[in-house]
């Protein structure tokens, strides 16, 4: 019996860690590093139809215990990550969960279709969240009739359970939770970043070339420990919960919140072997709170 | 391979306003195969700075298992890892990125080397390969003023070596490309690394010339998988955009759009 092993729609988990999408590229780079098929899973970067530029530079900057990010989805397109990134992912045992993006309803519903086919895809991620391009992204993710609709409209050609990775720019997320729930979402990825602003002393304006960014890092781990927490309460679907996780204790953390599995962003930048060095030392932490399984750690933070 | 090694200070002093020059050693410095690579260094183990530090390779020793980094100490994150004693230990992150390649001169030849102020460190690694298989080496190196100068005595071991200052205060006074406009250098290739505009000048002045620029960028991971270190390439190129992190930060004149 695998103590961290963790059951959700379409994805048997060995352990509930894997990398947040956008911040792991394509697995590529990390496959150097270590063996992937050790993760529970793979976000992989956000797919478009086409292939996308993304931001002028700079796209970063540093914040308190945290950055800022303007990205842009860059990616190479939906053609060239199913025939390159994929089949090279293919080669590690390892669900794939894969992040898709676009402008309009019609863009997501296409790349959902093709890429939910990939054998190696066992989920998607609808990414109705990313504060940092004009269209698509954030607007769907900010109304709950249009995130509704599009999760509709994706659920309706994808081939493999759908999660919708949720905004936390809004005023109350259990108003789109709970939308994209009744619209027949299988499952709620969250936090995306926080938009934010650095400015530069000197000149006084933005540092990043886009103005703003999205924050993440350990600052906003309290913020995404509480809609995780409401989140949970509100609706039936698993949640796999990510935002600021830097070690095992905020697994933990966001396990007794109400979320199912972890998602690891950020830190991969800090510590490019966080993933692996997390799994490892999440028995001991079991042990030391007298668990079994991971799975006892669910929710506890709602237990009367 | 990259790999994540905590290394050992073994010496530390400044060399020049705010400039550091630091030896570390630990097995890290037998996977570096070019001049011009460099480590990601992770200055706390808090998240105060959050992310690492990306430092270029000034010189390495493989039998001594030692690497010298020269950084200006401006930002919060390079002030702390200036402020290290000596013994204490460093998490370093590399070797990273694409650097020169000495196989680009040969022995006979005349390479230019240009530099612009913490861009200078990389080309002393590359200065002493380039020199070692019998290539002559003319270095150019701009700095803002006198009391930024570092390694004059150490390039002009290796070379014929111009000391070019923005005030004048100490060797001629301008930029580079003035003083290559004065007095021209007959040369093979070009080698550089240092502020964008002056990567800019250098290519333009230079555009019938075989050369390697090597660039500087924010980064977040330096591995490769964050897409914040890329360029734009010039028209022509296979793909539009590059990274500096891993794609780079060396590239042949031409690739990157200046």
């Amino acid at each position: 019996m695998n103590r961290l092993a963790v059951e959700l729609p379409g994805l048997s988990l060995k352990n509930p860690i894997m990398p947040a999408s956008g911040c792991f590229g394509f697995g590529k780079e990390y496959g150097n590093l270590y063996d992937l098929s050790q993760l529970g899973a793979i976000m992989i970067k956000a797919t478009t139809l086409e292939t996308r530029f993304g931001n002028p530079t700079p796209r970063v900057a540093e914040t308190a215990a945290g950055m800022l990010n303007a990205i842009g989805l860059q990616n190479p397109g939906l053609e060239r990550v199913l025939a390159e990134e994929l089949t090279r992912l293919a080669n590690h045992d390892v669900p794939i969960i894969a992040n898709v993006a676009g402008s309009e309803t019609e863009d997501y519903v296409q790349v959902a279709e093709a890429i939910s086919k990939a054998p190696n895809v066992k989920a998607l991620e609808l990414n109705i969240s990313c504060p940092n391009v004009k269209c698509g992204g954030i607007a769907f993710g900010t109304d709950p009739k249009l995130a509704a609709e599009l999760t509709s409209a994706v659920k309706q050609v994808s081939s493999v359970p759908v999660y919708v990775k949720l905004s936390p720019n809004v005023s109350d997320i259990t108003v789109i939770a709970k939308a994209v729930e009744a619209a027949g979402a299988d499952g709620i990825t969250m936090i995306n970043t926080l938009v934010g602003m650095r400015l530069d002393r000197k000149t006084g304006k933005p540092v990043i070339a886009n103005g703003t960014g999205g924050l993440s890092g350990p600052a906003v781990k309290p913020v995404a420990i509480r809609m995780v927490y409401e989140v949970s309460k509100a609706v039936n679907i698993p949640i796999i919960g990510m935002g600021g996780v830097t070690d095992a204790g905020d697994v933990i953390d966001f396990l007794s919140a109400g979320a199912s599995a972890v998602a690891v962003g950020t830190a991969n930048f800090v510590n490019p072997f966080v993933c692996p060095e997390i799994i490892h030392a999440l028995p001991a932490l079991l042990d030391e709170l007298g668990l079994e399984n991971i799975t006892d750690l669910i929710g506890r933070s709602h237990a009367v | 391979m990259i790999v994540q090694n905590r290394m050992a200070i073994c010496s530390t002093r400044q060399i020049a306003d705010n400039i550091i020059e630091m030896v570390l050693t630990g097995n890290l410095v037998n996977e570096i195969v070019s001049p011009g690579q460099f480590v990601h260094i992770r200055v706390t183990d808090t998240f105060e700075p959050l992310l690492r530090r990306p430092i270029s390779i000034a010189s390495f020793d493989k039998e001594k298992e030692q690497m010298t980094l020269i950084f200006r100490a401006e930002g919060r994150g390079t002030q702390l890892l200036a402020a290290k004693q000596i013994g204490a230990e460093v998490d370093a992150l590399g070797p990273l990125g694409n650097g020169f390649s000495a196989a680009n001169s040969v022995a006979g030849e005349t390479a230019l080397l240009i530099g612009g102020g913490i861009g200078v460190p990389p080309l002393y690694q590359l200065s002493k390969e380039l020199t070692a298989k019998g290539v002559h080496c003319v270095h150019i190196l701009g700095f803002q003023s006198a009391t930024a100068v570092f390694y004059e005595e150490e390039f002009t071991a290796l070379g014929e070596t111009r000391i070019v200052t923005a005030d004048g205060s100490a060797g001629e006074r301008g930029f580079v490309t003035d003083s290559l406009a004065r007095n021209p250098v007959d040369f093979k290739t070009y080698y550089t690394c240092g502020p964008t505009p002056m990567l800019h000048a250098v290519q333009q002045a230079f555009h019938d010339k075989q050369g390697f620029l090597s660039f500087e960028q924010r980064m977040g991971c330096g591995i490769g998988a964050c897409f914040a270190c890329v360029c734009e390439t010039q028209n022509g190129q296979d793909l539009p955009y590059v990274k500096v992190c891993s794609d780079g930060p060396v590239f042949p004149a031409g690739v990157v759009a200046l």
